[in-house]
């Protein structure tokens, strides 16, 4: 399948780019690093006039420490998040080191992924879990939206008509907390079947906790996630593991088991000792 | 024996471990395909395809305008539809037209074609194209489809292809067996998804007065025949070209009716035109293999000896037969080949083969075998949980022994030679059985459970002219032939009418030429997939090249040997009876001359040439069939170990050994090399591969996305034992090895697995065993059957 004919637009820099949406009104398309989008117009399942490619704005390329956060240019790849130590952004490397394969991780974005919103996505779930909030300027104005309720379901999301997502902040991790991070594959590079993320910071006892892979957008286990800041792993009973996924709604009974060891695994990991 | 020895110490003849010479350019990105051919004026295709599994064809509008750049059937003047014949009786022809008429019958099925000057205008074209098509209730499943009233093919009296009806002694073995194992078995449809899928480019030469079609295929000149019937011109005015081709696994061993299409365009237009086929068309169009349901029934003493097997077969054979090898060779080797390698006397076994709405069925590398592999070794394995002892030593119990060959199976395949047993007990030894069965005894930390499986296959191979006459193909293979040249400058030219796209046959082939005449492998040319160039081959399939094409090579070789020692022997004044063939030269009792100093002789100073010299020179066409036709048999363990994740499905496979024996191999490293590249396929057949339809028969993974296939972190590292066990039959006693690493891999996992879950009481018996497949068998788990 070949893609039918459309424009390409490489604007200078974001005001342009913003412009260039405005332009095309509803024809055109923002392209990052492609990875979701050019499948997409091959299979002609996409059929933008416009593509607007703003994967080499430099003003979308930078990562900035801002003490407690870290922002992250919506055009910075995975591949550049996997390379990159960033003090307070362990997860993040982590993150883009198991997405795809490399070829996908040197082109791919973070904030593509995030716009793309495939419920199985990896940063969808780690950046609802970390609790960043997304930096989105369009029609509206400049404006911040969480990562944790972004996804409206799958493949939308709450920007709209003409929104670029300009950069992704993240809050630094303390030094003594740790992360889970589970998804099981059917073979690497592949998409999950089931996936999960933990977050604890033993000083401030605070835990967070999401399930991915769902047939929507990733769900929050808040219930669980408290009990285990309280009491640690004594609270990742079998039991309680079922209660929490058993309040995820349209789940099958095999995704559901799948899920259940998603979460007890990321559990694992964030809390061991 | 002492042309072995002479090869063996240059370290290039038969048996030695040369590395590739095609790699020289493959390696490096340089190989040339059909998709790196471009012509001036090329024209590129684009298919329209039905996107109903069944429906009548009411008509087709072409885009107003562009009414001359679309192509259907009622276009193809002079095209004949494609029917391949076969003398079995009850078979029934399928009328296939290479653009559909009337009615389509498979998702993916040649509506309309459009030419454009790029592909991306040629599909913007078929866009616009108007399908009026009637909707017909969809046969997708093999069972339904046999009992429904619904027809994939309206002049037939039912969705038969074919139904085979093989007894041999069953009643009387089975009468009185006390231990009766019952089991279903399913291997899923697939696609083969070689890297490079089909790519067609045809011309017109008017030099030549010819039609050129470069095509990626493993039988060219099977092509030609095939496109001369079907286009209705002389033989002579087409030349098939396969340059590098990659990868084939049987989907490029028939005609394509996209081959048709392409063809007549040039033909008809007098310039080139090109179509290369996208993945998402091979997955939707190609899903094309190994489809087979197994009604099993095992018969056996109470220590697992097999007695008898009562088999029912039903293989979804899709909506049309394939020219010339038919949809009748996969019931055919089905019914043979369950017997596999086992030694038992009474046999029965009802094979259908039924028309589906899904892509017609074609012989993927182990046509049949990986099937009927899969279906017997469950069934061993399963008979020994149920009288309580080791699958390893049920199986070793009922294998074919030694001393038995050759032997008759009960199916009347002819096995030439091996010692099966030995090749089990390699395996054992090689995976480190009991330690493994100890820690599996003591359990995993991380609650992963650990199972050990096993299989023993026979592979057929290089079966030839009775075996393909029993079943009365429109094209049987015969003898085939080798020209070897000994040019000029004293290299060799040989050329063969089969074709190398991935066998690395550049380099045995050259090995063997080695092997008689001593000229360096590096200055031996191998010329193949050219029917301009090449003698006759049925080409590169069921394994049979090395033997079929390797002994028309040796044959020819040694007949330019006489030729040369007349030349040599007057060039040094000597008497002929006192020299004697050394690597590269013709040695007399003082002194000796090279083949260049002989081939300088015969093309450039004749006059230096003995009276009485033979005429026909340094050139020769030598034909050759093994003393016995009907195939030598290969055969391999393999064993494997896994560890299985019952909470997410995951399969982890720890250690894979395989013993195999292919007589004499000619290529240490090429045998590695396909054992490796098959076992990766049977792999995805057994974790990851499969083309599931939805109740309407549309194509649910179309692609790779939703079709997986196993990459390097998927496949162990293969650990590989030869042995060489001659057959009786052939030239050096060389067997085909080709498709049998893809045999075994799904038994083998599956029944590792089954070890792993034997405490779950769980079996499972459907492939692909995909996370979500393994986890509904835990989850419906059976009550436990007794532990041994
Ligand atoms: C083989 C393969 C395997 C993959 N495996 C994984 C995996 O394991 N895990 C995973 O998470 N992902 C995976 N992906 C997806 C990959 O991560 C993509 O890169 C990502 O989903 C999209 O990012 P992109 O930059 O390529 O976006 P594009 O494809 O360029 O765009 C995607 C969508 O986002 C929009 N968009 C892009 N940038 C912006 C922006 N700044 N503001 C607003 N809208 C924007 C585009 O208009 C488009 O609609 C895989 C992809 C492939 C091809």
């Amino acid at each position: 399948m070949k893609a039918p004919a459309f424009d390409y637009q490489r604007p200078r820099d974001l005001a342009a780019a913003a412009a260039a949406l405005r332009g095309a009104s509803g024809n055109a398309k923002l392209l990052a690093g492609g990875q979701s989008l050019l499948p997409m117009l091959n299979l002609r399942l996409a059929r933008p006039g416009i593509l607007v490619d703003i994967s080499r704005i430099e003003e979308l390329r930078g990562i900035e420490d801002r003490g407690d956060a870290l922002r992250i240019g919506a055009a910075v790849t995975h591949a550049e998040l996997e390379d990159r130590p960033l003090a307070g952004g362990a997860m993040l490397r982590e993150v883009a080191h198991g997405i795809a394969y490399r070829s996908v991780r040197n082109r791919g974005t973070i904030a593509g992924s995030m716009a793309h919103a495939d419920p199985a996505a990896d940063w969808p779930l780690a950046l609802a879990v970390l609790g960043a909030t997304l930096i989105v300027d369009g029609a509206q104005g400049r404006r911040t939206m969480p990562a944790g309720d972004f996804m409206q379901g799958p493949f939308t999301t709450r920007l709209a008509d003409g929104d670029i997502i300009i950069a992704v902040d993240v809050p630094k991790l303390s030094r003594g907390a740790r992360f889970g991070y589970y998804k099981f594959c059917r073979k690497t590079g592949e998409f999950p079947e089931a996936s999960a993320a933990a977050v604890f910071d033993p000083e401030t006892k605070q835990a967070r906790l999401y399930v991915g892979a769902l047939p929507g957008a990733p769900q929050p286990l808040d219930d669980l996630a408290y009990d285990l800041a309280e009491r640690g792993l004594p609270a990742l009973t079998e039991a309680a593991v079922d209660r929490a996924v058993a309040q995820i709604p349209n789940l099958e009974p095999i995704a559901r088991r799948m899920q259940r060891a998603a979460v007890t695994r990321a559990v694992r990991q964030a809390f061991a000792a | 024996m002492e042309d072995q020895v002479k090869g063996q110490s240059s370290g290039q003849g038969i048996g030695a471990r040369v590395p590739r010479k095609e790699d020289a350019r493959l390696m490096r990105g340089r190989g040339n395909y059909v998709s790196d051919i471009i012509l001036p004026n090329q024209s590129e295709v684009a298919f329209l395809r039905s996107p109903l599994a069944h429906a009548v064809l009411r008509g087709i509008t072409k885009p107003q305008g562009l009414e001359g750049s679309v192509y259907v059937a009622a276009d193809l003047t002079g095209v004949k539809p494609m029917e391949a014949p076969c003398t079995v009786p009850n078979y029934k022809i399928s009328v296939q037209h290479p653009l559909a008429h009337e009615k389509v019958r498979f998702v993916g099925e040649l509506v309309a074609m459009a030419v454009a000057p790029t592909r991306a205008a040629a599909e913007d074209i078929c866009e616009r194209i108007e399908v009026d098509l009637d909707e017909l209730p969809a046969l997708v499943d093999a069972h339904e489809a046999r009992r429904s009233a619904t027809r994939v093919h309206d002049a037939w009296d039912d969705n038969l292809y074919l139904t085979l009806n093989y007894d041999n002694g069953f009643d009387e073995h089975a009468r009185n067996a006390p231990v009766v194992v019952e089991r279903e078995i399913n291997m899923s449809r697939q696609a083969m998804v070689p890297l490079e899928g089909k790519a067609i480019v045809a011309d017109w030469d008017h030099r030549a007065d010819q039609l050129v079609v470069y095509t990626s295929t493993q039988v060219p000149h099977v092509i030609r025949i095939g496109l001369a019937e079907m286009l209705g011109i002389g033989e002579g005015q087409i030349r098939v070209i396969a340059p590098d081709v990659g990868g084939g696994f049987g989907y490029k061993c028939v005609l394509q009716p996209e081959e048709v299409c392409v063809a007549w365009l040039a033909l008809t237009h007098k310039r080139p035109f090109r179509y290369v086929e996208d993945r998402r068309e091979h997955l939707i169009a190609g899903a094309n293999s190994r489809q087979h349901n197994y009604k099993l029934k095992a018969y056996a003493d109470e220590r697992g000896r097999l007695l008898a097997l009562d088999a029912e077969v039903t293989i979804d054979g899709g909506a049309y037969s394939n020219w010339p090898f038919t949809v009748a060779l996969e019931p055919g080797q089905a019914t043979g080949n369950l017997p596999g390698p086992y030694d038992f006397r009474g046999y029965r076994c009802k094979t259908y083969c039924v028309a589906t709405n899904k892509p017609g069925f074609l012989p993927y590398r182990g046509v049949a075998r990986t099937s009927v592999c899969f279906a017997i070794e469950l069934m061993i394995d399963a008979i020994a949980r149920k009288v309580g002892r080791e699958p390893w030593d049920v199986r070793n119990e009922n294998l074919v022994q030694p001393q038995a060959m050759p032997y008759n199976n009960v199916a009347r395949k002819h096995y030439d030679s091996g010692d099966y047993p030995k090749s089990l007990l390699a395996v054992r030894q090689d995976i480190d059985f009991e330690t493994w069965r100890a820690r599996q005894k003591q359990g995993e930390a991380d609650g992963r459970r650990i199972g050990i499986g096993f299989a023993t296959y026979c592979e057929q191979s290089a079966h030839g002219t009775s075996v393909f006459a029993a079943w009365g193909l429109p094209l049987i293979p015969g003898y085939d032939q080798a020209t070897v040249r000994l040019l000029p400058d004293g290299s060799l030219e040989v050329r063969v009418g089969i074709h190398s796209h991935g066998q690395g046959m550049e380099t045995t082939l050259a090995q063997i030429a080695h092997e008689i005449l001593g000229v360096d492998i590096s200055r031996i040319r191998v010329v193949h997939g050219d029917t301009g160039q090449t003698p006759f081959s049925t080409g590169t399939y069921a394994s049979r090249s090395i033997v079929m094409t390797g002994g028309a090579v040796a044959k020819t070789c040694e007949a330019l040997v006489p030729r040369l020692l007349a030349i040599g022997a007057h060039l040094m004044q000597c008497a002929s009876n006192t020299v004697s063939m050394m690597p590269g030269r013709v040695v007399g009792p003082q002194a000796s001359v090279s083949l260049k100093d002989i081939a300088e002789a015969w093309y450039r100073r004749p006059q230096l040439l003995p009276p009485d010299v033979d005429v026909n020179g340094l050139e020769a066409t030598v034909g050759y069939r093994p003393q016995v036709d009907t195939g030598v048999f290969s055969y391999a363990s393999h064993a494997a170990v896994v560890a299985v994740d019952p909470e997410v499905g995951d399969i982890e496979i720890l250690d894979y050994v395989i013993a195999e024996d292919c007589g004499r191999m000619v290529n240490p490293m090429v045998v590695d090399g396909q054992t490796m590249g098959g076992a990766t396929q049977g792999i995805g057949t057994a974790l990851f591969e499969e083309s599931p339809y939805d109740a309407n028969g549309q194509p649910l993974a179309s692609t790779f996305m939703d079709y997986l296939l196993p990459g390097p972190t998927e496949v162990p590292k293969f650990r590989i034992r030869h042995s060489e066990t001659l057959s009786p039959y052939t030239a050096f006693g060389i067997k085909g090895m080709g498709e049998g690493g893809a045999i075994a891999p799904p038994a083998v996992l599956f029944n590792a697995v089954n070890d792993a879950l034997r405490g779950l009481g769980v079996e499972v018996a459907e492939t692909p065993l995909t996370p979500r497949r393994l986890l509904a068998a835990i989850e419906g788990a059976r009550p436990k059957e007794p532990q041994p």
